[in-house]
C-alpha cells in the first residue's frame, strides 16, 4: 500500500504479525502502527509520536516477579495482622491495625470511608497478589489456560487501587499530627507497611503484561488470523 | 524505530484493550470481540466524552462539601472542635511540621483542583478539535493517572487518626462528613482519567510531522 522505506506495509505488518515475535502494534495513546524492534534486555519502547511506553523487556519477566510477590504477600500479611502503631497518654493505651482503622471509620458512621480505606489499603493490594500469584505459577509452563489471561486483566483494573504508599505517607502523618497530643509508639506493622510499597513497585518494574499474553492459549485455540484487509 | 504513516484506525484495525492484540473487528458496527483473549473490542473507549465529563462534574460538585465540611471533630474533655482539610494543613504549618503541612496542602487541596481543570482542559480540547500542542496535553493525562491517586493521603490520615484517638472521655475524634465528600472526588476523578481515551487528542492529527 506504502512502499517508501520507513513506512508500514500492509503486508509488513501482517507478517510480523502472524511471526509473534514482533508483532505490529498500535499505540494505547495515540493509535499510531508501528512494528517493534526487537529489544534488548532491560529496553522500554516508546511512541515518537506521543512517548507513550510500548513495550518493556525485563531481564526475566516471570520469575522476578513471582520471588517478588511471595515476599509482597508475607509482607502484606505482616502489615495486615500486627499493630501499626500504640499510643500512650495519661496511662491509657490504645492501638490499631489496618482493617481495625477502616472498622473504626465504619463504626463511627463512615462506612462508605472505611470500605474505601479497607479496599485501598488491603484487599485490593492482597486480591492483586493473590491474582500475580496464581499467573505467574500457571505461566511457568506454557501453554497457560485462558483463565490466566482473565486474572491478569482482572490485577491490571485492582492494581491503580493498590496503594499502600499513600497509606504509609498518610500513616506518618497522622503519627505526627497524634505525635503533639499524646506518645506514639511504632508497631511491627509500620516496618512491613514500609516495606510494601517497594516490593510493590519491584514487581511493577520486573513484570511484563506482553510476556504473559504470548503464552496464553487463545481462546478457542484459535490460529493467529492475519489482519490484511478482507 | 520504525516511523510510520499510518494509524489502525486508518486501516479499520482495533487495538484489544485488554491483551493490547492488534486484530480486524468483525465489522464497523458490531466491532465483536479479541481473538486472543475473547475481551469485546472498542475502537475507542465507549462514550468516552460523556462518560468523563459526567464523572468530572459530579468530582467538581463533591469538592465543595469535601472542603467546606469538617473531616474531623476532635472532643478534648468534652469541648468539640470541627477541623476541615484546610484547617489540618493549618494545623501542621503552625505546629512546626511544615513540610508535613505542605505534602498535605499539595495532596489533599491542590491534586483534586488541578485534576479537575486538567481533564476539563483536555475534554474541550477534543471537543473543539484543536490542533496542535497534542504532546503537553499527552503528557498532562499521564501525569494526571500518575499522581491521582495521592489525594487519598487526607482518607488514609484521617482514618488513622480516628482509630488511635478513642479515648474517651478523655480525648477522643469521630470522622466528619466531609471525609465521604473528599473520598468521593478522589474515586471520581480517577475513574473520570482512567475512562478518558487519549487517543482521541490524536484523531485528528494529520500525522505530517512524525518522521524521526
Amino acid at each position: 500500500m506504502l512502499g517508501t522505506d520507513g513506512k508500514i506495509r500492509l503486508d509488513d505488518a501482517d507478517r510480523a504479525a502472524s511471526a509473534s515475535r514482533q508483532p505490529a502494534v498500535a499505540c494505547p495513546g495515540c493509535d499510531l502502527l508501528q512494528c517493534l524492534p526487537r529489544l534488548g534486555p532491560s529496553a522500554r519502547v516508546r511512541c515518537p509520536r506521543c512517548g507513550e511506553v510500548l513495550a518493556t523487556a525485563p531481564v526475566d519477566p516471570i520469575e522476578r516477579p513471582l520471588a517478588l510477590t511471595v515476599a509482597a504477600a508475607i509482607v502484606l500479611i505482616v502489615a495486615n495482622t500486627t499493630p501499626l502503631m500504640g499510643l500512650a497518654v495519661a496511662g491509657r493505651a490504645a492501638q490499631t491495625t489496618i482493617l481495625g482503622g477502616a472498622l473504626t471509620m465504619w463504626s463511627q458512621g463512615q462506612a462508605l470511608t472505611g470500605a474505601l480505606v479497607a479496599i485501598c489499603a488491603a484487599i485490593a493490594p492482597g486480591a492483586y497478589l493473590l491474582f500475580m500469584l496464581a499467573v505467574l505459577t500457571a505461566v511457568r509452563r506454557p501453554p497457560a489456560p485462558p483463565w490466566v489471561g482473565t486474572l491478569l486483566r482482572l490485577a491490571g483494573h485492582l492494581q491503580p487501587w493498590a496503594m499502600p504508599e499513600v497509606m504509609l505517607l498518610g500513616l506518618l502523618v497522622a503519627l505526627v499530627k497524634i505525635a503533639e497530643l499524646a506518645t506514639v509508639t511504632a508497631g511491627v506493622g509500620l516496618y512491613a507497611a514500609g516495606a510494601l510499597p517497594v516490593l510493590l513497585a519491584a514487581i511493577a518494574v520486573s513484570f511484563d503484561p506482553g510476556a504473559i499474553w504470548e503464552r496464553v492459549t487463545w481462546v478457542g485455540n484459535e490460529t493467529p488470523p492475519r489482519i490484511a484487509p478482507r | 524505530m520504525t516511523s510510520a504513516g499510518l494509524t489502525a484506525a486508518h486501516l479499520g484495525l482495533t487495538t484489544c484493550a485488554t491483551c493490547g492484540l492488534l486484530s480486524r473487528p468483525a465489522s464497523d458496527t458490531v466491532p465483536g470481540h479479541c481473538p486472543r483473549c475473547g475481551a469485546s473490542l472498542h475502537r475507542r473507549h465507549p462514550d468516552a466524552i460523556q462518560r468523563t465529563w459526567a464523572l468530572t462534574i459530579a468530582a467538581a460538585i463533591c469538592y465543595i462539601p469535601a472542603n467546606a465540611l469538617p473531616v474531623m471533630i476532635t472532643t478534648v474533655a468534652g469541648s468539640a472542635t470541627p477541623d476541615t482539610i484546610m484547617g489540618g494543613v493549618v494545623f501542621l504549618f503552625t505546629s512546626g511540621s511544615w513540610p508535613l503541612g505542605l505534602i498535605v496542602l499539595i495532596a489533599s487541596v491542590l491534586i483534586p483542583l488541578g485534576k479537575l481543570l486538567a481533564i476539563a482542559w483536555l475534554l474541550i480540547a477534543v471537543q473543539r478539535r484543536a490542533l496542535g500542542g497534542e504532546r503537553a496535553r499527552m503528557r498532562t493525562i499521564r501525569l494526571v493517572r500518575l499522581i491521582g491517586r495521592w489525594s487519598m493521603l487526607d482518607i488514609f490520615v484521617d482514618t488513622f487518626t480516628v482509630a488511635l484517638v478513642q479515648l474517651a472521655p478523655l480525648m477522643s475524634v469521630q470522622p466528619g462528613l466531609g471525609v465521604v465528600f473528599f473520598g468521593a472526588v478522589v474515586v471520581l476523578t480517577m475513574l473520570a482519567a482512567e475512562s478518558f481515551d487519549p487517543r482521541l487528542l490524536w484523531d485528528r492529527n494529520p500525522l505530517e510531522s512524525t518522521h524521526d
